[in-house]
């Protein structure tokens, strides 16, 4: 049964009387404990359709269904329970003034889900960081620092579906391959479903069984782990994409 | 290109945060020319904390120190902050990690990209915004008009980030500390901006510090490697082969590669490293 179901997925934003067609007609279909992934030309609405999904967006149309259960623009505790996101930019996604014990304790608390001191800890060392960071601000964090605990902040709650908005790109390659290990641990544990947004095709090729390529708003292209590997794909702007992804250099 | 006048210098930089018993950057010494050098290293290494360094950008929180930090000749350390100002955005500038943060959020992207025509090349208003649009034509934005017009949260991560890479590009820099430009840019884009760039450095005989996490595109577009790790440089590279050092072979080996698929990523083992590090020398 499919995890998550998109169909006819438009969203449109309106500024005076121009509109911005940003999501056009996406359909997909993600098997539970699936992980897919979208790659594609930045601005070509990759974050927009997540948001849609996990339910931060109100402007789309079409029909969106988790876990069986189709979804509106408005969600309730448990909805938006099962879909948790990791966003793109580590810097916006936590509050400057609120320590990061609260960061993580709150939505899990939102949701009605009790967390403690040790929970918390856990949740740090979860992600390789040291329960002594839960007094710490945002500031006092390195970039990577700070997207662990984004990471951590969305597996608190024990979501079945993750959304991954480029969750490795502020990270180093080797905070990168513990994240990647620990998510597709997760995964396999709890046969979480995830999608997956990132420019490096390297990453989607490990992670992901199936690569859409995402253009203006739509899929263009699909894409398997082997076909990156060997650099073929039919569309023409998916195989800019890999001409162009320094595949080669460490060969 | 050849490394004919030194740009920047930096001697025995260290810099340490209030309570904290470890240096965020400890006697690191680095020297640039024309050219372009790549900083990787791991998250909390100290990359962006020395980038700020130099250019005085740390909070008050922050102590830094160095035998020597001279930018054409300028000792960084003594300048005065107005002094500092006048050099920022202006012969040295920097693009930091998240663009959107450095961006003010209650102006329009046309009217902050045109600012800095104004400020660089003392043109008029109606001048400035059309050197901004053909700037932000360059970095790649597609439908000028409309991004012109939109305010910081209206543009998605990758925009950002050229947004900020066009508006260096307007007061055409003598150093430019670029701090993950281009994380959020799909491949393609990328390659672009990076031209940009690149023209910057041949052009106008510019020095490039790029910071990034991409091992592989710092290998193939710079010209020097330095590896940081715990706040100081490990390594300096000018290829990736000839690295050496544990630390600089377990981030190579920590990368997935579309070409040999392998189950689990290989997560380099620090204790090794620090062993190296304590006996100081690589093995
Ligand atoms: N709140 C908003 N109001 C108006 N336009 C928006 C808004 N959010 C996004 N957009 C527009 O929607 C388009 C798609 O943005 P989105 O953030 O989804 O791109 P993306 O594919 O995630 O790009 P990137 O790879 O750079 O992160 C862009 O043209 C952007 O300007
Ligand atoms: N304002 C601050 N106060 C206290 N500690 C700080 C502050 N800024 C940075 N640090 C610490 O200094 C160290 C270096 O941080 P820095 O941001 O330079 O790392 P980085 O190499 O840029 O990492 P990333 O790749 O994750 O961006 C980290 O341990 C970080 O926690
Ligand atoms: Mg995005
Ligand atoms: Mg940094």
């Amino acid at each position: 049964m499919s995890m998550i179901e998109l169909q006819d997925i438009n969203v449109r934003y309106h500024s005076g009387k121009s509109e911005n067609h940003v999501v056009r007609g996406v359909n997909l279909s993600v098997a539970r404990g699936e992980c897919v992934g979208i790659v594609g030309e930045s601005g070509c609405g990759k974050s927009t359709l997540l948001r849609s999904l996990v339910g931060l967006e109100g402007h789309w149309t079409g029909s969106i269904s988790i876990n069986g259960e189709a979804l509106g623009p408005i969600r309730t505790k448990d909805q938006l329970r099962c879909a948790q996101m990791v966003f793109q930019d580590p810097f916006a996604s936590l509050h400057p003034r609120h320590r990061i014990r609260r960061a993580l304790s709150e939505p899990a608390r939102c949701m009605g889900l009790p967390v403690d001191d040790a929970r918390i800890a856990a949740a740090l060392e979860e992600v390789g960081l040291p329960a002594s960071f839960a007094d710490r601000f945002p500031h006092q964090l390195s970039g990577g620092q700070r997207q662990r605990v984004a990471i951590a902040r969305a597996l608190i709650v024990e979501p079945p579906v993750l959304l991954l908005d480029e969750p490795t790109s502020a990270l180093d390659v080797s905070v990168q391959a513990e994240i990647l290990n620990l998510l597709s641990d997760r995964r396999d544990e709890r046969g979480l479903t995830f999608v997956l947004v990132s420019h490096d095709l390297s990453v989607v090729a490990h992670m992901c069984d199936r690569i859409f390529v995402m253009q203006n708003g739509g899929f263009v292209d699909e894409l398997s782990p082997a076909d990156i590997g060997a650099g073929e794909a039919r569309d023409a702007y998916a195989r800019q994409l890999l001409a162009a992804s320094f595949l080669e250099e460490l060969a | 290109m050849t490394d004919t006048k030194e740009i920047l210098t930096v001697q025995n930089l260290d810099v340490t945060f209030a309570r904290s018993a470890m240096k965020a950057v400890a006697g690191v010494s680095l020297s640039l020319g024309q050219g372009k050098v790549g900083i990787v290293g791991e998250s909390g290494s100290g990359k962006s904390t020395l980038g700020r360094a130099i250019m005085r950008l740390l909070p008050p929180s922050a102590t830094v120190t160095a035998s020597k930090l001279t930018f054409d000749g300028n000792p960084l350390l003594s300048q005065s902050e107005r002094e500092m100002r006048a050099l920022r955005g202006n012969r040295m500038s920097l693009i930091m990690q998240d663009p959107r943060y450095s961006l003010n959020p209650v102006l329009p992207i046309g009217r902050q990209v045109a600012e800095t025509a104004i400020l660089h090349k003392g043109l008029s208003k109606s001048a400035a915004r059309a050197v901004a649009a053909e700037m932000l034509d360059r970095v790649r934005i597609k439908d000028v008009a409309r991004v012109m017009e939109s305010y910081p949260h209206q543009i998605s991560g990758g925009m950002g980030q050229r947004v900020m890479i066009a508006a260096m590009l307007l007061s055409r820099p003598r150093l430019v500390i670029a701090d993950e430009p281009t994380s959020a840019l799909d491949v393609s884009v990328r390659g672009e901006v990076l031209e940009l760039l690149n023209e910057l450095v041949t052009a106008d005989g510019s020095s490039l510090l790029l910071i990034s996490h991409d091992i592989r595109m710092v290998a193939s577009f710079c010209d020097r490697i330095v590896v940081m790790y715990k706040g100081r440089i490990v390594e300096e590279l000018s290829r990736l082969s000839d690295a050496r050092h544990p630390y600089t072979l377990g981030l190579i080996a920590a990368m997935p590669d579309a070409r040999h698929p392998v189950h689990r990523l290989r997560v380099p083992d620090r204790a090794t490293f620090d062993a190296t590090e304590r006996s100081g020398s690589p093995a």
